[in-house]
């Protein structure tokens, strides 16, 4: 283990380390627009659109984000669709995501108590009124906890992407590794590099989720 | 139609070739699963011990295969294993024991969070009954739990399956790496084999995991 070689690295890992919080984010962000929404569509229960959004969803939480990366950098060029590797990654992310966010908010909207709706209804609100005053503010908060837990796994799932050579965090290390052999130098460097997005995110989501729990009733 | 790129999986040994794959796929998983998911409960009974150290270790070793990407624990395992620790093991069975280590660490929580929401009255009527340590685990919590973990359990089992499809990634014979063999062994024949064949392990995939995804809700809405 030398010191020196891991500052060397340091420029290279930074490139990485942004590239990953960039497409983590921008992923994240569509996966959250997408599934919020998916989870709309089944929860008024929309015709045709749900019967859509149930199949995309079981598609997606059931098949791999490496071989969806796959289907979309190598195969779908096969019929005519040319991505750049950046935008694949995006796409794979936010068509992986919006599955999972899509659950986690059908979760929170489920978990919302039949009284209050019928309390809405009772003091006479519209549709409307009882899905902007009711439904979303005690959705939302329930549904905390699951994209918290989501948000973190979308941001490992990045390191997949290192699969169509996106030189995010992974695929810096792995190249260094390749052209230098300071394996466990590099390797450090790697899971510190995650360590350092990953644990305060963890700390922040979860004051996020004793922050947000008025929405729940009757705790 | 003689060069439609779906002839390409049932040409030759294609399709064998393929299933062949598949299978070392889902050995890895199954052997990780199992071991790991025995492992797992044992951890998860030890977490709910009053012991400080051990719980501080056990919730560390959860935290670790938690917060690394299961990409960089595979070359983690691939790379320093052989290196520092002197065991040359195949690129296989460094991912089973990489599967296995954080399928029980994954699984300890979810035993660990069904044991602890079994009722307190339950233990209390059991230590009451005299009961000791084993017996109120053995008869009373591990029963009582194993409803409340199982649809956890079904979701971990797709998940391992699913993240299966990275041992390619450490040189492993899966069912990707045979893909890609056979696209590139007909790229000229065939120019649109990466569409089928990455189309049809797609499938594969989902053949697999979505009976468990069915299994975790039914189980669920129980």
């Amino acid at each position: 283990m030398s010191w020196q070689i891991i500052q060397q690295s340091l420029p290279m890992f930074q490139k990485g380390f942004i590239l990953t919080l960039q497409m983590s984010a921008l992923g994240i962000l569509g996966a959250i627009i997408l599934g919020l929404m998916c989870s709309l569509c089944q929860y008024f229960k929309i015709p045709v659109l749900k019967q859509i959004v149930g199949a995309y969803i079981e598609l997606s939480r059931n098949t791999p984000l490496l071989i969806q990366l796959f289907f979309i950098y190598y195969g779908l060029p096969g019929i005519g669709l040319k991505l750049s590797a950046y935008t694949c990654g995006i796409i794979g992310l936010i068509f992986l995501g919006g599955s999972y966010m899509a659950e986690g908010f059908s979760g929170g909207f489920d978990g919302i108590p039949n009284s209050q709706i019928e309390s809405g209804k009772a003091i006479g609100l519209s549709q409307g009124q009882l899905t902007r005053y009711v439904v979303f503010p005690q959705g939302f908060a329930l549904s905390i906890p699951a994209l918290a837990a989501n948000i973190i796994f979308l941001i490992k799932e990045t390191s997949i992407f290192t699969v169509i050579a996106i030189p995010e965090l992974t695929n810096t290390a792995l190249d260094l590794i390749g052209l230098y052999y300071h394996t466990n130098e590099y390797l450090l460097v790697l899971v510190v590099g995650y360590a350092i997005i990953l644990i305060p995110l963890s700390i922040i989501l979860t004051w996020l989720e004793r922050r947000i729990r008025y929405g729940t009733f009757g705790d | 139609m003689a060069h439609s790129g779906i002839n390409l999986i049932f040409e030759g040994q294609n399709l064998p070739r393929l299933l062949g794959g598949l299978w070392i796929t889902i050995r890895v998983a199954l052997i990780a699963i199992i071991a790991g998911g025995v492992l797992g409960i044992f951890l998860g009974v030890l977490r709910t011990f009053k012991n400080r150290l051990l719980r501080f270790i056990l919730r560390l070793y959860l935290e670790f295969f938690r917060i690394v990407p299961t990409v960089v624990l595979l070359f983690l395992f691939y790379y320093i294993l052989p290196k520092s620790m002197n065991l040359n093991l195949p690129a296989a069975e460094v991912a089973t024991l990489v599967f296995t280590l954080w399928m029980a660490a994954e699984a300890s929580d979810i035993v660990r969070g069904a044991l602890i929401s079994v009722p307190q009255h339950q233990v209390d009527s059991g230590l009451a009954i005299g009961l000791n340590r084993s017996q109120l685990y053995y008869y009373v919590l591990i029963p009582q739990s194993l409803k409340l973990m199982l649809p956890a359990m079904m979701n971990l089992i797709s998940r391992i399956i699913k993240t299966t499809s990275l041992l390619l990634l450490i040189s492993v014979l899966d069912v990707i790496n045979v893909g890609q063999q056979i696209i590139e062994a007909n790229q000229k024949q065939y120019p649109q084999g990466a569409f089928w064949v990455y189309g049809v392990i797609f499938v594969l995939y989902f053949l697999i995991c979505y009976p468990f995804s069915l299994l975790a809700k039914k189980l669920q809405k129980d």
